[in-house]
């Protein structure tokens, strides 16, 4: 598929996007019959069976909380934010990753982006998912809420303060989440008329053709589709962008140490599409075996998914350095005083350290091209970088809050078991959701995989004027 | 062949089955330069310059979405203002009712969020989507254009139209198969 300088065999040489071998017939066969198919791998069923369990445990733990409210939690006065921002910027940043392919990687014409954009985009769509979640619960009785999250006329005629960065913040994610859902939506349309088309059974032939929208592939339809298709990755580009910046200005804007600093926007941007990337290679791995796709999602995959992670795993070192150079160039005693307890005196300065290994150390290994076209090592790599930006917006929150200005109103935060299982819950939520996706609907884009074959190119008729 | 039929046409119209996407593209430029207006053609993936060959020249998705798009930021900034200047103006920490740099960010999210409905929305529109029931679906082999294969049709209302001269002309461009689309 794509053109190289390298003969072919030549390990400098690309892997291919897809393995040769595939016409339209056999690749619409083989990603239709994925999931239009009576059998279900063992493996499927396991990995949901846990996570339905940790979801379980996440009912509980919300039941729970709006029973006897947040104070179930650890955060207390100093650390007032705690697992629950922890958790929401985390999985907030794992859906970057998912824009970036569907988008970014669009607009930049790489074509290996189409075997994995489809799947990307429900990754990010079930992250931003349980992210909101917990904007939304931390609150302890939403339904009081709504009035200072959303503007909406009320009773007492109040409306949300619009300087205040925490707005700023239900107006990226709503429309973040609103705006993945939109594109997610409109790439499956022509896949779902090709499920529509290739099921026996009439019940699906009903459901998918009410999905599918009358969809039948006329140049006309294709000619707008397309134009609307790259308008959307016009506009998600910058509201990708601008979600992480505004989440990081959640910080940035206040005056707390360690939190007010000019880096925070790129350096969040950059550790959301690391995070994002990581999570990504995370459930490629064992799903491209399980369904039996590695013709489609390739090594040539792994192995470039691996590179944007060390590349942009980089830029989040770089971010680290950053801010300890900041605490120290300020001149300002809190500041210098935050760096200190974060990195060595502090009670919590064994997880800036583990945080180090994570997303700095561990991550080297992709330096090695033999190593990054290991797919073990790959997974082992993307868990710890998993681990590692969970622990960094850890120690961004607690080390931080834990002790600010007044000694005296220093404390220590320890979390509780309500929110362990909190966390525990999100991914079991996000794992089921993930998995019943891949059974039920194209994780591979069917359509676009098929402009990826050499039959698809065509040379423009002579005469023709446009 | 020149002669238009003016009361309804018995059925939808005459569609070709081609063997590629190039021998689509091919015939579709081919039919275009015929002078047929009234054509369509189907295709499991987006074709290169498969519209134009038609002569569809349409352009108005992008200024959908700029209406969209204008539309958004008006109603983002106009909400900040409206909601913190004219309609409960709050000191809040000395900053001016009309904090305008701070109203940026709902604004442009406003702008992009409106722009996405605008697109999406807006191409189903133009589309005619969604359209339960269409002619072409009658056609047996029309369940491989979502596939592996590539048609092109003919409507009986173009005024070009013949049911022998545009059966033999179809067939004249290599087409794999020619059938009569009922309506």
């Amino acid at each position: 598929v794509s053109e190289s300088q390298y003969p072919p065999g030549d390990f400098r040489a690309p892997l291919p996007v897809v393995q040769p071998g595939y016409g339209f017939r056999s690749m619409t066969d083989k990603l239709v019959g994925v999931v239009l198919t009576p059998t279900t791998p063992t493996a499927w069923f396991i990995v949901l069976g846990f996570a339905f369990m940790l979801l379980t445990g996440l009912l509980v733990a919300l039941s729970y909380l709006l029973l006897r409210g947040v104070g179930i939690w650890g955060n207390n006065v100093p650390v007032g934010w705690a697992f629950d921002i922890i958790n929401f910027v985390w999985w907030i940043g794992i859906g970057h990753a998912g824009t970036l392919i569907s988008a970014i990687l669009l607009l930049f014409k790489q074509d290996w982006r189409t075997s994995i954009n489809r799947f990307a985009e429900a990754m990010t769509l079930f992250a931003v998912l349980c992210a909101a979640l917990f904007p939304l619960v931390h609150t302890g009785r939403p339904w009081l809420a709504i009035y200072w999250l959303f503007p909406y006329p009320n009773t007492m005629a109040l409306w949300p303060n619009f300087r205040s960065p925490l707005i700023w913040d239900v107006f990226a994610v709503s429309t973040y989440g609103t705006v993945s859902l939109l594109f997610w939506s409109v790439g499956l349309i022509p896949d779902l008329a090709t499920f529509r088309d290739k099921t026996v059974n009439p019940f699906l032939k009903k459901l998918f053709g009410f999905l599918a929208l009358g969809w039948r592939g006329s140049a006309r339809h294709w000619a707008r589709y397309e134009k609307a298709y790259l308008l959307l990755a016009g506009l998600s580009t910058p509201l990708v962008l601008s979600v992480h910046t505004v989440v990081s200005f959640d910080f940035a804007v206040s005056v707390i140490p360690g939190w007010h600093a000019t880096i925070f926007p790129p350096y969040f941007v950059a550790g959301a599409i690391y995070a994002g990337f990581a999570m990504v290679l995370t459930l490629a791995i064992p799903i491209r075996v399980m369904f039996k796709v590695q013709d489609f999602i390739t090594l040539r995959h792994i192995e470039t998914m691996a590179l944007v992670t060390l590349v942009t795993g980089m830029i989040v070192v770089y971010g680290y350095l950053c801010e300890a150079f900041f605490g120290w160039y300020s001149a300002n005693e809190y500041e210098r005083f935050m760096l200190k307890n974060r990195v060595y005196y502090g009670p919590y300065a064994w997880t800036y350290w583990l945080l180090l290994i994570c997303n700095f150390l561990v991550p080297q290994i992709l330096w090695s091209k033999r190593l990054r076209r290991n797919i073990p090592v790959v997974f082992i790599v993307c868990m710890f970088v998993n681990v590692g930006m969970w622990l960094e917006r850890f120690v961004i929150i607690v080390t931080s809050l834990h002790r600010d200005f007044v000694p005296s109103s220093w404390d220590m935060y320890y979390p509780t078991v309500w929110d362990f299982m909190t966390l525990a819950g999100t991914i079991g939520l996000f794992t089921t959701l993930m998995f019943l996706f891949v059974r039920v609907l194209p994780m591979i884009a069917i359509f676009e995989m098929k402009t990826l074959l050499q039959e698809s190119k065509v040379k423009q008729p002579e005469g023709g004027g446009h | 062949m020149a002669h238009a039929t003016r009361n309804a046409p018995p059925f939808y119209g005459l569609m070709a089955e081609f063997e590629s996407a190039q021998a689509l593209l091919d015939a579709a430029k081919k039919v275009g330069d015929a002078g047929y207006t009234k054509t369509d053609a189907y295709s499991p993936f987006p074709i290169h310059g498969l519209h134009e060959a038609l002569g569809f020249k349409e352009r108005l998705v992008a200024p959908v979405v700029l209406m969209g798009g204008i539309t958004g930021a008006l109603a983002g900034y106009g909400l900040c203002y409206w909601t913190s200047v004219i309609e409960w103006p709050m000191n809040i920490g000395g900053r001016p009712y009309h904090s305008w740099v701070s109203f940026i960010p709902p604004t442009f999210e406003v702008t992009i969020l409106f722009s996405a409905f605008a697109a999406v929305f807006g191409m189903l529109a133009l589309n005619g989507l969604p359209q339960p029931y269409h002619p072409v679906f009658n056609v047996e082999r029309f369940s491989h254009a979502t596939q592996d294969a590539f048609f092109l049709a003919i409507e009986a209302e173009d005024p070009k139209f013949d049911a022998t001269a545009t059966r033999q002309f179809l067939t004249s461009l290599n087409a794999k198969a020619v059938v009569q689309v009922e309506n």
